[in-house]
């Protein structure tokens, strides 16, 4: 190696032993390696020398250069290596503060509570269809098998805005006129508010019900209880004993009071279930063939079932919740438990 | 209805447990509602009789007495009873008894004076609510014996929850009935003998009605002793019913009611002028009633009257005037047939309810009143004396209900319930339920009998037979049935969807009262016509919303009220507008918010919230349907009049109102903050815009940011509407990025900010082309908006 080159080298190595920083390191890159560098200018020299010493000198000179490269890149690594933590370091944050933006609230739960129900039917094909909440006397009562004056008009407190218009009572009605303008095969749900004139700790003047029926060439009784009984297994998530036990409503016959094992105390008998272990939770029947006649739907060549449910009482049941009048209060605090 | 256990066993006595037998009923369809001990737990009680009375000497009001208990000694007890006498059959107390209320029973000194126990009353057994003095045990009492026994305390009071159509099990004798069905027994029926007739007296009945009362039967018994006491074990039973003894006449005709079914009544035969005539009321007739009110009436009614006026409403309820008392000696006993639909609802309209009232509208059996009458005479002759006249009858055949012949079809059961029984089986079941049963090809014809009102059809034979064979031994099938694809319908937003946005986005969704209170109502909307409800439960639910605004002010109230400084909710609900006299049914979405715009947080400076919250939260639900709507400034009653938005279609359609609460409503509802409030009608917005596919430009796109100088009335859709205009189909978007007023630009101006973004379809802008564009715009917006570029 020229004694020029090697005092070159060790010029470049000494300096590149006092740079400071990334910009340091780039100057005298530049300086050596660049276009204009010192070791540039000593490749561009090369051409004054014949070919035999050209090779052996240049191979030398790029011999220098790699080691200087090497050297600058070792460098550049290592000052990006203390960048890097320094960035690191400077950029840490306490990772247990909150988080920044809009917080996300909750349904409320009977609006949870009747989309776990409209979820469990709609999958096996019922529609979902709504219905006016003021009704008239017709559909709220005398399609439904109750006439005036009928005992069964005194176990619905009603509300009235005049003699033959009334807050519906059920959502009974829905059942009427979904029948009065679509023919059988019919599976519907009809899921709403319904009022009754009664309020005192376990009763408000308003809550929700969700009335199911199907009607269909030979539905029977059979077909009822597996629908009824398959969705209380999917509403409570669990396999829970169901019963049947006969009772009365004028739109249905026969009719039947679906009662579960208590899921407080898993029938074991408590407060909740005044000690028989057994909860009413819906009521059922198949269709009255009255309520066929008036909707002009042949009884002997379709059958059909209905039931119905109170959706605050599934709500209470499945969330703990033990005051019914929480529903309506709107009280965040109770809300937000739910979301 | 509510019945002693024991009473019931008298008739029918299965060889089961109580628990067992109450199941049984419930599973039958007669829900049990409650079973109670028949009396409160004591022991150690007896039957005790007073030998001899001492006064005590040192307290006026105690008596030293000597009581024979059936031991070999008599005790002394002291007692301060004042109806305490020589001779008196009383509960006593022994040392060691427990009374009600684990009240233990010791040997002690009264004023000194040893006593040995303790007489008793019903109230201190827990018989009674109260009592004046001891409980006087009938003479014939066996002195020693447990009182427990004596009384038949170790009974279950049963409730029954009845159905309206199963009126027959509204006794003791229908119970029995169907207990003796369920376990396949006999039973035995109550055994009335012939009375025998003392007297030929009768009062002649009229029944001008004779559909409404197709059976009308009356006796004369004279010289009765009013006086006389009930027997215990009669009191007992009605008790054990929940009715009070009221004297040994109508205790009688209570008790039939209970055994039979069967109401009746009793007319003091002295205080009726002339004869009994049923009919229908007078208008404005006036009667008053056993319960002290006096009802007026109308042609609607049906009443027992005499010559003079009416004496009782029937079925129902009878008169004070004719009412029997202590000192009655004569007594004329009624025993009629009423019919369901002449008595139905008759109750309710005078806001009354009976037990009486009860039965006839559900239906009595119209086979009973013979048998109903004689049995009330003889119990009321057997306790307060008297003698009997004969029967008179007004019996209307044509009018009583006739029991037609229901066909029940093979096939139909097992079409209806699926499962096959047979030919015996059903034959028996009829049979047992004491209904005629005869075969023929397709089936049976079957006839119910008079106590059953709720067998006229096929399906309610078809529902005895599932009730009686036991709904859970009913087959379940599994849900298999035709099934038809729906339409995933693309063109309506789900409603779903647009709540779980506004959760997502903070609000939280309450569920408010359809109703609300008419000065609420009032003061949010004052022009609008409201819907009241002619029987609301209170004021404060009287009237129908027009607006769900009512029910979430309320809602926001209650939580600021509670400490609550941030208050965002949503309803989804009807409201109820009335036009033209026609109510609207209208869905609507609404929502609330107060407070700050964000939680409280650390890494921002908080901030209430303001108009531009609320409307970023409703574009984003419009986003979702991607439907273009309006803004436009506008005024609505209940809001602010600079921040309120009419949210109006492109073809003009209102679909509802953004602002802030109106300061003069915030000040009058009580929030001490700005509230925001939304409503928006669902049918409108959940139109949804099915996305068509637009092909990708290949060429860049180029930003141009323009400050403008504009009147400060120049609204922002305004400029960005002369945007559109001019730069046409080029236009990708147009954003604006700051408005200014203040220092540097002339009062009653601003400052807009708009960047613009162009792109086109086809090739690649020059910039002169873009120059040209710009230029264009800034033009129209000179002259029609009077915008000028800032410098």
């Amino acid at each position: 190696m020229s004694a020029i080159l090697e005092k070159i080298l060790a010029q470049a190595l000494e300096e590149l032993a006092t740079v400071n920083d990334l910009n340091q390191l780039e100057q005298i890159r530049v300086h050596y390696l660049g276009k204009k560098g010192l070791f540039t200018l000593q490749m561009k020299e090369l051409g004054a020398l014949d070919p035999e010493q050209r090779r052996s000198v240049g191979q030398v000179i790029n011999l220098a250069k790699d080691q200087l490269q090497q050297e600058l890149e070792s460098k550049k690594r290592n000052f990006e290596t203390i960048a890097l933590a320094a960035r690191l370091a400077t950029e840490s944050i306490d990772v247990t503060l909150p988080g920044r933006g809009q917080t996300v609230a909750g349904l409320h739960p009977v609006t949870t509570t009747l989309r776990r129900i409209s979820k469990i039917f709609s999958s096996v094909g019922f529609a979902v269809v709504e219905g006016p909440e003021i009704e008239d006397d017709y559909h709220n009562f005398e399609a439904l098998n109750i006439p005036a004056h009928h005992p069964a008009r005194a176990m619905h407190d009603t509300f009235y805005f005049d003699a033959h218009t009334v807050l519906r009572t059920h959502t009974s009605p829905v059942q009427i006129r979904t029948m009065e303008s679509n023919k059988p095969p019919l599976k519907v749900i009809a899921p709403g508010r319904v009022y009754r004139c009664d309020s005192d700790i376990t009763h408000t003047p308003m809550f929700h019900q969700v009335e199911g029926f199907l009607v269909d060439k030979d539905v029977s009784f059979a077909d009822l209880k597996g629908v009824v009984y398959e969705f209380l297994r999917a509403f409570f998530e669990k396999d829970i004993q169901v019963r049947f036990r006969p009772s009365y409503f004028p739109f249905t016959e026969p009719s039947a009071e679906v009662d579960i094992e208590c899921v407080m105390c898993n029938g074991e008998g408590c407060r909740v279930c005044s000690q028989t272990g057994w909860l009413e939770v819906m009521g059922c029947g198949m269709i009255h063939p009255e309520v066929f006649k008036s909707v002009n739907i042949d009884s002997e060549e379709y059958s059909g079932f209905a039931f119905g449910m109170g959706v605050e009482r599934l709500a209470m049941l499945r969330y703990g919740i033990n005051d019914l009048r929480l529903f309506f209060e709107n009280d965040l605090k109770f809300l937000e438990q739910f979301n | 209805m509510q019945i002693s256990e024991a009473w019931l066993r008298s008739y029918v006595n299965p060889s089961i447990n109580s628990e067992k037998l109450i199941e049984q009923l419930t599973m039958a369809g007669l829900e049990v509602g409650s079973v109670e001990p028949a009396a409160a737990i004591f022991s150690g009680v007896v039957v005790g009789e007073v030998l001899s009375i001492q006064q005590h000497p040192d307290a006026d009001r105690l008596r030293i007495c000597q009581v024979d208990v059936g031991q070999e000694e008599s005790l002394q007890i002291v007692c301060g009873a004042s109806n305490v006498k020589v001779g008196l059959k009383t509960p006593a107390a022994l040392c060691g008894a427990v009374l009600p209320g684990d009240f233990n029973i010791k040997k002690s000194k009264l004023r000194g004076v040893e006593s040995l126990g303790m007489l008793c009353s019903e109230k201190e057994l827990g018989l009674a609510a109260d009592a004046n003095g001891l409980m006087e045990l009938s003479s014939d009492a066996p002195v020693g014996i447990d009182i427990r026994d004596y009384l038949s305390l170790n009974d279950s009071i049963i409730e029954v929850d009845l159905t309206p159509n199963r009126a027959d099990c509204l006794c003791v004798e229908g119970l029995a009935r169907e207990v003796a069905l369920l376990n396949k027994m006999d039973w035995s029926i109550t055994k009335v003998n012939k009375t025998v007739i003392g007297h030929q007296d009768t009062l002649k009945v009229t029944v001008e009605d004779t559909t409404a009362c197709p059976r009308y039967l009356g006796r004369l018994i004279k010289d009765v002793n009013a006086k006389a006491i009930t027997p215990l074990w009669m009191q007992e039973r009605l008790r054990r019913s929940g009715l009070r003894s009221l004297g040994p006449l109508v205790d009688v005709t209570n008790y039939v009611l209970l055994e039979l079914g069967q109401p009746l009544h009793v007319f003091d035969a002295n205080k009726l002028s002339g004869d009994i005539t049923v009919r229908r009321a007078k208008t404005d007739e006036s009667l008053l009633l056993l319960n002290n009110e006096v009802v007026t009436l109308d042609n609607e009614a049906l009443v027992i009257a005499d010559d003079q006026k009416a004496l009782a409403l029937a079925g129902v309820m009878g008169g004070n005037d004719s009412a029997v008392s202590d000192v009655t000696q004569s007594l004329f006993l009624e025993c009629a047939f009423f019919n369901p639909l002449a008595i139905a609802g008759k109750a309710r309209r005078y806001g009354l309810h009976t037990d009486s009232s009860h039965r006839f509208e559900r239906g009595v059996d119209a086979t009973l009143q013979d048998r109903a009458i004689d049995r009330a005479t003889q119990l009321i002759i057997d306790i307060a004396g008297g003698s009997a006249g004969p029967i008179t009858v007004v019996s209307t055949k044509e009018n009583i209900p006739k029991r037609s012949s229901v066909l029940l079809r093979r096939q139909k059961i097992e079409k209806i319930l699926g499962i096959n029984f047979t030919d015996e089986y059903i034959v028996d079941l009829f049979q047992r339920l004491g209904m005629t049963i005869q075969a023929e090809a397709e089936g049976w014809q079957v006839v119910p009998p008079g106590f059953r009102f709720d067998i006229g059809i096929e399906a309610d034979l078809i529902e005895e037979i599932a009730r009686i064979y036991g709904y859970n031994n009913l087959p379940r099938s599994s849900l298999l049935m035709r099934s038809e694809l729906t339409t995933a319908t693309e063109t309506l937003l789900d409603i779903d969807r647009v709540k779980d946005l506004l959760v997502d986005r903070g609000y939280q969704e309450a569920i408010t009262y359809s109703f609300v209170d008419e000065d609420i109502q009032k003061t949010v909307t004052p022009n609008d016509e409201l819907i009241r409800l002619k029987n609301p439960i209170s004021s404060e639910m009287a009237v129908m919303r027009t607006t769900l605004w009512c029910g979430l002010l309320k809602a926001a109230l209650y939580n600021t009220n509670r400490q609550q400084a941030r208050v965002r909710l949503f309803e989804s609900g009807l409201r109820f507008v009335k036009q033209h006299d026609e109510t609207h049914q209208q869905k609507m979405l609404a929502g609330l918010v107060l407070g700050t715009a964000y939680s409280e947080q650390w890494t921002e400076k908080s901030r209430k919230v303001d108009f531009y919250d609320a409307k970023a939260d409703i574009q984003a639900m419009f986003a979702l349907a991607g439907c273009e709507v309006n803004f436009h400034s506008a005024t609505h009653v209940s809001l602010h009049p600079g921040q309120t938005a009419q949210i109006v279609t492109p073809n003009g359609q209102t679909i509802g109102w953004l602002g802030m609460l109106h300061p003069n409503l915030e000040k009058k509802l009580g929030f001490d903050t700005q509230v925001f409030l939304f409503e928006l009608d669902q049918n409108l917005m959940l139109n949804k815009r099915i996305s068509v596919f637009k092909s990708l430009s290949k060429y860049p796109s180029v930003r141009r940011d323009l400050a403008l100088i504009v009147d400060e009335a120049i609204t922002a859709s305004e400029i960005i509407n002369c945007v559109k205009k001019s730069t046409g189909t080029v236009l990708q978007d147009v954003i604006i990025f700051d408005v200014y007023r203040g220092k540097g630009i002339e009062e009653g101006k601003k400052s807009m900010a708009l960047s613009l973004v162009i792109q086109d379809d086809t090739q690649t802008l020059t910039d002169s082309e873009i120059d040209a564009i710009v230029s264009r715009l800034l033009l129209l917006l000179a002259n029609e908006k009077n915008a000028k570029l800032r410098d």
